[in-house]
């Protein structure tokens, strides 16, 4: 673990230095390798009647810009779970939260004519709010806690639940086969930089909110009680934590569909690294989020080249080890 | 004259009294699922009257009803039936060991063991091999799975939770495979699997019965006979190594019935969730606690699940035939809810 200011200021800037890294290798690698000097001649220089500088720009800078946006998310929203419920397996995926969105989300598109993520965003936090409630009214005990295992069965259910139903819908209505397949595979391509922007404010209003909760969140660490004791609201806190938690999942939903794992594993190896404060260990999730899923989409183009693996899958195969791990490892 | 008056009824008395509820309890049941069958058999695209069946019954070569009730109807519905009460079965088993309500084949990865095997086999055999070696896939999927999620889970022996949570793991990255398989096979395959995995009795034929029938005949009666381990289990571990209950062999015991079960119903009938989760709560309201007494009402209200969303799915749609599968959850996700809902406290 790294401490001190400066030690872990030095660990943010190596991150960001690996997020960049990342990012241009996203940018550059691919079935169609763009050489350096065009990469910055199409920053510069932009020419539509050049077939390496329309890739770039319609699928490659794209997939980079989501893969950043919704790494950094859904890590995030994993390590504010795990702090308000206290259970180390907490995040997005287990606990049904992404599967409620795409789910409300695949009723959406398939009953309206919506098209981009900016139409049904709002299905996708609907969505993800109804998977939180139900979750949290199933895992409750005698006396308000929630316990462990009951909140990871409960979220399994819940997934369950809407996976099923977007399986049924599917057989019903063949018509949706392909984007609902994209939904619960889980991509960040196939999207253009035009229908990512409406979403940014969304974004920049959750990490906006989640800034203002830094210190009620540390707070929250020390147990109920004592935030109780400093005179905060517990209630209030860990509603409106989860607000965070709603819209940053939602949104990358919306996106990207169901990508599980990176806010199960982003979390615990950032603590690994900066320690439990919320002040440091946010932005270094968001860090290494952003990271770990611009590398897993850049893996995901060789792994079965030329077909595209979808991202959701390389995150489960590279996730399911280490929540195999962090099962052994809990005190049954 | 007046008779000796008795503030308690005698012991004896209250358990004769259990046992005839209970019996006329199962007995209705019984009942109930015959009475299913019959409709069941009856009602269809080619509509037949009741007298019809019974004469096509009786006369297994005579008419074309005779082959529509023996070959089509009958088939499938007795393999929805096994099926339903295999799954019924192997979710009351994990659900006495675990202790956890929420426990089922599907939950663990077992289900999704299997699902992955088929759809490999779907994937890479699907045109060059018959479509009859696709249970034998499965079932070979199933063991497999937990053989790998003993495996994972063994920490000097297991522990019900840690073995639910790393079946939770499990089940994911199976789950990650078999979309990807999916995603990546030609259309007509990724439809055929994607049916596959949502649970469908679609053409279920004599030999998918038979098939079916060794493993319910097998590992019922096996698990059966483990009743008072499960029971003395439900009591927390201690309890039931004081009363001489040898923990890691009747956990194994349990588990490979359970798997034998969920295995062999998936590898027939695809992967239909929720029978395992939801029948055996449906059971234990009508009987209660005993695992002798719960496994043959489970038994019985899986069957009845399965062969009403079978039925659903064959005649509320036609000419469409729906999956069976899609009635299952849809129906027993939101009961399932309300169930947890009831029993949390």
């Amino acid at each position: 673990m790294l401490i001190g200011r400066f030690y872990r200021g030095l660990g943010l800037l190596l991150g960001l230095i690996l997020v960049a890294a990342a990012f241009v290798a996203s940018v550059i690698l691919g079935t169609t390798e763009i050489a350096w000097p065009t990469f910055f001649e199409a920053l510069t220089h932009y020419d539509p009647s050049r077939v390496a500088h329309i890739i770039l720009f319609t699928e490659r800078l794209p997939r980079a810009v989501i893969a950043t946006l919704v790494g950094a998310s859904l890590a995030i929203a994993g390590a504010l779970m795990q702090t308000i419920t206290g259970n180390p397996l907490a995040s997005p995926s287990i606990l049904g939260i992404n599967a409620g969105a795409m789910f409300f989300v695949v009723i959406a598109v398939s009953l309206l004519p919506l098209h981009t993520p900016a139409d049904y965003v709002w299905a996708a936090l609907l969505g993800a709010l109804v998977a939180a409630c139900l979750v949290v009214l199933l895992s409750r005990g005698r006396h308000g806690e929630l316990a462990p295992l009951r909140v990871v069965l409960a979220g399994v259910a819940v997934t369950a639940m809407f996976v099923s139903f977007s399986q049924g819908l599917l057989i019903i209505d063949r018509q949706s086969f392909e984007s609902v397949l994209y939904w619960l595979a889980g991509s960040v391509s196939g999207r253009e930089l035009s229908q990512v922007v409406p979403l940014l404010p969304l974004f920049g209003g959750a990490l906006l909110l989640c800034a203002l909760l830094v210190r009620h969140a540390n707070a929250l660490l020390l147990g109920d009680d004592i935030v109780k004791g400093l005179g905060m609201r517990v209630g209030t806190i860990k509603l409106l934590l989860g607000l965070v938690v709603i819209l940053l999942a939602g949104s990358s939903v919306a996106l990207a569909g169901m990508i599980g794992f990176v806010g199960l594993i982003v979390p615990h190896m950032a603590r690994e690294i900066f320690g439990v404060d919320h002040r440091w260990l946010l932005p270094a999730c968001a860090l290494l989020g952003a990271g770990l899923l611009l590398l897993a989409d850049v893996a995901s183009r060789f792994l079965m080249a030329p077909q595209d693996v979808p991202v959701g899958v390389m995150t489960a195969l590279i996730g399911t080890p280490f929540f195999i791990h962090l099962a052994r490892r809990k005190p049954a | 004259m007046t008779r000796p008056l008795t503030l308690t009824p005698s012991i004896d008395a209250t358990v004769a009294a259990g046992r005839a509820r209970y019996t006329s309890l199962l007995g209705l049941l019984g009942l109930v699922l015959l009475s299913s069958m019959g409709l069941s058999l009856s009602l269809g695209s080619f509509p037949t009257s009741f007298p019809e069946i019974l004469h096509a019954l009786a006369t297994p070569q005579d008419s074309d009803i005779a082959f529509i009730v023996w070959e089509l109807r009958l088939p499938r519905l007795l393999l929805a039936v096994l099926v339903g009460a295999a799954l019924a079965v192997a979710g009351a088993i994990l659900q006495g060991m675990v202790r956890n309500p929420l426990a089922s084949p599907d939950v663990i990865g077992i289900t999704s063991g299997a699902a992955l095997a088929a759809v490999t086999f779907l994937a890479l055999f699907g045109t060059t091999l018959s479509i009859h070696w696709l249970p034998a896939a499965a079932l070979i999927g199933a063991l497999f799975a937990a053989l790998l999620l003993f495996l994972l889970a063994w920490k000097g022996g297991v522990a019900p939770s840690r073995l639910v949570l790393v079946g939770i793991g499990l089940s994911a990255a199976m789950g990650a495979l078999t979309t990807l398989l999916i995603v990546i096979s030609d259309d007509a395959v990724a439809m055929t699997a994607y049916v596959w995995l949502t649970g469908s009795l679609y053409a279920a034929q004599w030999q998918d019965v038979l098939g079916m029938l060794p493993w319910v005949l097998v590992a019922v009666p096996l698990c059966l006979a483990y009743a008072r381990h499960i029971d003395a289990m439900a009591l927390g571990d201690a309890v039931a190594q004081g009363l001489g209950v040898n923990l890691l062999r009747s956990r194994l015991v349990m588990v490979a019935c359970s798997v034998a079960l969920a295995g062999a119903a998936v590898a027939f009938a695809g992967g239909l969730s929720f029978v395992g989760l939801i029948a055996p709560h449906i059971a234990s309201r009508l009987v209660g606690r005993g695992f002798a007494r719960l496994v043959p009402a489970a038994a019985l209200v899986g069957a009845l699940i399965v062969l009403y969303a079978d039925l659903l799915g064959r005649v509320a749609f036609l000419p469409k035939d729906l999956p069976a599968g899609i009635f299952v959850s849809g129906v027993g996700a939101p009961f399932f809810v309300f169930l947890l809902h009831r029993t949390r406290h």
